[in-house]
């Protein structure tokens, strides 16, 4: 039988819901509850000067990175799977959709940081 | 109390080919003592009331795997399921799920036993050994890591639980894959790059998406789920590094 | 001559006939919200890229009305996320050994569910402490 090309689809998707799992919640927490409605932190703490400043430095380029890009390829190996689940017949063509997304989204996160000079 | 004579309503979802364009329910009410068995319920049925009801059975004792049906929408060994657990508001049997039903309460079983003899089902020696040699030495700790894999009597009711297996038939199985993996961890064997050259397949352990009901359901504690997503990481690690590992590209 | 017949059920509506499977969807369902969320941050990254002016139009949205709902859900999603992964993980675990004792479901679900307290809380301690 074939071998499956699925373990590469399936590594992406375990990395992502593991740093999914470890910190999503603290990131959605802060960035889209928190710090937009001036709770507990400091209200500039995703001020441009500070988000710019972060995504300048290799370790804050490479941050956001992961986590933009690991994030849609867990969900796009998850979402192809619900297609398949809810009796979506065109196995390829949602593959080539969801897969097709995800690699999108990583080079338009790739070309915006890479941008940050 | 125990003149009274209970009854309970038993749904039987029948399907006789040569009269039967579809399925059909069926109900029966069956007198019974809180000691029966849904299987001593069908029993009376065929026995009693309709001699025309077709069921798969032997042991009578959960062993044997072949009284798998579903009873209440869940898969079940018919002989380890009471009736009183059920009354009074009765109960509905049908074929195992995800399997053609051929008459009845009973379905096809030929795809599971191809796909078992498939795998390889028994020890392929690592070292061919005399007689006079002796036995295989095993620790126990060795014995752990395939044991409660063995226990499978394969009854099919991790098929009838496993919605891929329903939606892909190709799927080689939550059973089959669990045995699969219970030879590959024998430390006396050592046939594990046969049999992994199904297990690496999209119809091997990646048919698999971690639903998980099939070891809900197993009724000997195989956990079918787990033989199977531990191969996961195996089989992406040998992905990726098949091609600087000496014989790796062979699987 | 055969008078076989096997009959096929259908699969339609698989996930609603017990709630086990509607678990299961739930948990793979998370998946939307993950993608959402992702965009959004996404979003945030190309307006970071093209100048204050962009970006403060992306903070601005963050404040709206909506995107306090979108977040507010996307919070319980992840968290029910978090939660359903580590409960997944021992299944995909081999089975280990400590001190010649198997190591139980339950130890490999609350180490997880541990490290994620944890890692949650750092993040929050470093983001608290950063300053331009």
């Amino acid at each position: 039988m074939k071998r499956s090309n699925e373990p590469i689809f399936w590594s992406l998707f375990g990395a992502g819901g593991m740093l999914a799992a470890l910190i999503g919640p603290a990131l959605v927490f802060i960035t889209g509850i928190a710090v937009p409605h001036g709770l507990i932190f400091a209200p500039d703490t995703m001020s441009y000067a500070n988000m710019h400043a972060f995504a300048q430095n290799w370790v804050g380029k490479i941050f956001l990175f992961a986590v933009v890009a690991l994030f849609m390829w867990h969900a796009a190996h998850r979402i192809a799977i619900l297609a398949h689940d809810l009796g979506v017949h065109a196995h390829t063509a949602t593959k080539v959709v969801c897969y097709g997304l995800a690699l999108l989204g990583t080079l338009v996160a790739a070309y915006a940081l890479l941008g940050i000079a | 109390m125990a003149d009274t004579e209970k009854i309970i309503e038993i749904e039987v979802l029948r399907y006789r080919p040569e009269q039967d364009k579809e399925p059909v329910p069926q109900t029966y009410k069956v007198p019974f003592t809180d000691d029966m068995s849904v299987l001593q319920g069908l029993q009376h049925i065929k026995d009693f009331l309709d001699e025309t009801v077709s069921f798969r059975w032997s042991c009578r004792m959960a062993i044997c795997g072949s009284c798998g049906m579903m009873i209440d929408g869940k898969p079940k060994l018919s002989c380890k399921t009471f009736l009183r657990d059920y009354y009074p508001g009765g109960l509905r049997v049908e074929a195992l799920m995800h399997l053609p039903i051929e008459r009845d309460l009973i379905v096809d079983a030929t795809d599971f036993v191809t796909k078992l003899e498939s795998i390889k089902p028994y020890i392929i020696p690592k070292e061919p050994r005399t007689l006079e040699q002796g036995e295989y030495l095993q620790t126990p700790q060795q014995r752990d890591m395939y044991e409660q894999f063995s226990s499978c009597i394969n009854c099919m009711l991790c098929y009838a639980a496993c919605p891929q297996y329903g939606l892909n038939p190709k799927f080689t199985g939550p059973g089959v894959l669990a045995l699969l993996h219970r030879y590959n961890a024998d430390s006396r064997d050592g046939g594990s790059a046969e049999r992994l050259k199904l297990g690496y397949a999209d119809e091997g352990f990646w048919g698999c998406t971690a639903v998980g009901y099939c070891s809900e359901v197993c009724p000997k504690g195989v956990d079918p789920a787990n033989a199977i997503n531990q191969n996961k990481m195996n089989s992406a690690i040998n992905y990726f590094t098949r091609f600087v590992t000496p014989g790796g590209a062979d699987k | 001559m055969s008078n076989r017949r096997p009959y096929v059920r259908s699969m339609d509506g698989w996930w609603k006939r017990d709630p086990y499977f509607i678990r299961y969807m739930a948990r793979e369902v998370t998946a939307l919200l993950v993608a959402a969320y992702a965009v959004v941050l996404l979003a945030g990254l190309v307006r970071l890229s093209q100048g204050e002016a962009a970006f403060n139009g992306w903070l601005q949205y963050l404040k709206t009305p909506w995107m306090l709902v979108f977040h507010l859900i996307a919070l319980a999603t992840f968290v029910y996320h978090t939660w359903s992964w580590f409960k997944i993980m021992p299944k995909t675990m081999p089975i280990m050994f400590v001190g010649g004792k198997r190591v139980q479901p339950g130890t490999i679900t609350g180490t997880g569910l541990a490290a994620a307290v944890v890692a949650c809380l750092a993040v929050l301690f470093i983001v608290g402490g950063m300053h331009p």
